[in-house]
């Protein structure tokens, strides 16, 4: 009977929790410089190693080098992951370790501010990550195009896309060992998602599944915008990505709501 | 819907599924006014303050803060409040002065004025030396005394403390008790949860005793001890791990007899009368001790699960 009028999602308030993060985080350097390396190193391996074992793909009538298909993947996979480690992991802690949250809920700040905050925290590393990992695909030769730029904004609604997934994903975890599901799930998401190979290359039903794989559509997106192709279907892919984000924000907002305030 | 009061809450019901830990309260709290909740553990204290500190939600009944309704405008007066809560909850990565930074920041605060307020809370709180300190190598009293320095960080206007002076030691309780009493002073409304009842004596100009989920009296500390209780209190203590054998042989001494685990109680209207007849009696006490009445024994009277009436 007493609906709270509480805001769909966060609101300027939300800055704060990235704040807080920034100082909390400004000890741990180190830990934000290997977000940056480990994928970088992924890159660099495989344009030089795989590039000279596997031969030019043919795919539509198009022949590219394998680092030329793999980057984009590995792009999404990397704005995936690093999504995914912000939003399940150091969120779960928050709310249900440490429960750090509990002190901001006294302040002007509302449940929902405190998971765009965390959204927010994750698109801040994620936008810089992925701006020095497309500089090197540049430099490396792995872009075929200068619209390459747009796989930023790309890689940026990818990791918009999983950390608010993530986010609600996190506050239905009950303990550490759920964190385990969490990777088993993760990981044939990673390997099937046409990262590596294009998914053509599996049996058409296995094909129509991995189509509702977010990290398939996002790769496709990136790969046509390093690849200067364009096609309508590039918006719907974006599209797709754009709701999970916004149905993962509403769920995690939610969640936090019954979590925090029960 | 201006009541006139600056808090007020009718009807209030916490419900946790099945589980009703607020009954239906009513508490109405002057501007300037220190107000005190006193109960046994679960009784429901913790439940209502969050409600009024316009943090959690009630199931059922309405609050006004401010005149202002939390449902509609609760940043508005969380910012106008400051929250000791029961759990400490800082940030145990941060260093003492960075959680009132942060804590500041909360409630857009400019970053000068908090260092102002951070050096002075500091001091209050006797935490200067510790400033630079991470919180997770504090003592349990000195994290309980930053959590009261963060409460007063925004300059509240309502100060709502929920067992403030657990695990402080009595110079640090004084202290607060002190500030609290300033406070005061200066116009700002207390609103405290204690098991201490001399704390409550102390700060508390009007307090409701509650006992699961509801609230069982109310009034100022002195006016609950009058009605409550007797004038004198006499405690004696026997030689046995058993007192409760004694009891019948009490009540023709007494207007009303208690009996706990390790003492029996006599509320009597003159103490040394009852013990000259007790010991007149021929019973001989392991020690005996004639007091005042004090809230311990309204609180004991309306909570305990006694042996008596
Ligand atoms: N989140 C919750 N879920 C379920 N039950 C709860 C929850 N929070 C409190 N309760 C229950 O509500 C009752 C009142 O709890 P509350 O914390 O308000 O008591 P209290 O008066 O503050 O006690 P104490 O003196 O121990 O702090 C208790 O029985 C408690 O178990
Ligand atoms: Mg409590």
């Amino acid at each position: 009977m007493l609906t709270r009028a509480l805001p769909l999602f966060g609101s300027r308030r939300s800055v704060r929790v990235l704040e807080r993060n920034a100082l909390v985080y400004r000890s741990q350097w180190l830990m934000l410089l290997s977000g940056f390396f480990e994928p970088l190193f992924y890159l660099l391996s495989l344009s030089i190693g795989l590039n000279k074992l596997v031969g030019p793909l043919h795919i539509d009538g198009h022949a590219f080098s394998y680092a030329t298909f793999v980057a984009p993947g590995m792009l999404a996979t990397s704005a995936m992951n690093g999504a995914m480690i912000d939003s399940i992991f150091n969120p779960f802690f928050r709310l249900k370790i440490s429960r750090t949250y509990d002190a901001l809920l006294a302040t002007p700040l509302e449940v929902t501010d405190i998971a765009l905050g965390e959204v927010l925290w994750a698109l801040v590393r994620a936008t810089l990550y992925a701006a020095s990992f497309i500089i090197c695909m540049a430099l490396l030769g792995d872009a075929r195009s200068p619209w390459v730029i747009l796989c930023w904004p790309g890689a940026i609604l990818t990791s918009f896309a999983f950390s608010c997934f993530g986010l609600a994903v996190c506050t239905y975890i009950r303990s550490w060992q759920d964190f385990d599901l969490v990777a088993l799930v993760q990981m044939p998401l990673f390997l099937f998602s046409g990262t590596f190979f294009p998914i053509t290359l599996y049996p058409r039903w296995l094909g129509a599944i991995i189509s509702f794989s977010p990290l398939y559509q996002s790769a496709a997106l990136l790969r046509g915008f390093s690849l200067g192709q364009f096609d309508w279907i590039m918006i719907m892919r974006a599209s797709y990505l754009l709701v999970i984000a916004l149905v993962g924000l509403y769920v995690a907002s939610r969640r936090f709501q019954k979590i925090l305030t029960p | 819907m201006t009541s006139g009061h600056i808090l007020e809450a009718r009807n209030l019901v916490k419900r946790f599924g099945d589980f009703e830990a607020v009954k239906g309260i009513d508490v109405a709290i002057d501007r300037g006014e220190s107000f005190g909740f006193l109960g046994p553990n679960g009784a429901g204290k913790t439940s209502t303050m969050r409600m009024i500190s316009a943090i959690s939600q009630p199931t059922d009944g309405t609050i006004e803060i401010f005149g202002l309704d939390p449902r509609v405008d609760g940043p508005e007066i969380r910012r106008r409040l400051g929250v000791v809560p029961q759990e400490d909850s800082l940030e145990l990565e941060l260093s003492v002065k960075n959680n009132l930074l942060m804590y500041g920041r909360y409630f857009d605060l400019p970053r000068r004025v908090i260092r102002e307020r951070t050096t002075e809370l500091l001091e209050f709180t006797q935490l200067s030396e510790r400033a630079n300190d991470k919180v997770d190598n504090l003592s349990g009293g000195m994290k309980r005394r930053l959590t009261i320095a963060r409460g007063l960080m925004n300059r509240p206007e309502i100060l709502i403390l929920d067992e403030p002076t657990t695990g402080l030691d009595p110079q640090a309780r004084h202290l607060l008790w002190d500030r609290l009493y300033r406070l005061k002073r200066e116009g700002v409304t207390l609103i405290i949860t204690t098991h201490y009842m001399d704390e409550a004596e102390q700060l508390c100009d009007r307090l409701v005793v509650m006992d699961q989920g509801k609230i069982v009296a109310e009034g100022a500390p002195r006016a609950l001890i009058e009605r409550f209780s007797t004038r004198e209190v006499v405690e004696l203590r026997f030689a046995t791990d058993d007192h409760e054998q004694y009891f019948n042989q009490f009540t023709k001494f007494a207007d009303r007899v208690e009996v706990l685990p390790d003492r029996i109680l006599l509320y009597v209207n003159d103490g040394d009368d009852a013990l000259r007849d007790v010991h007149a009696a021929g019973i001989a006490p392991a020690s005996a001790l004639v007091r005042r009445s004090s809230l311990e024994d309204v609180f004991l009277h309306l909570t305990g699960r006694s042996l008596t009436d």
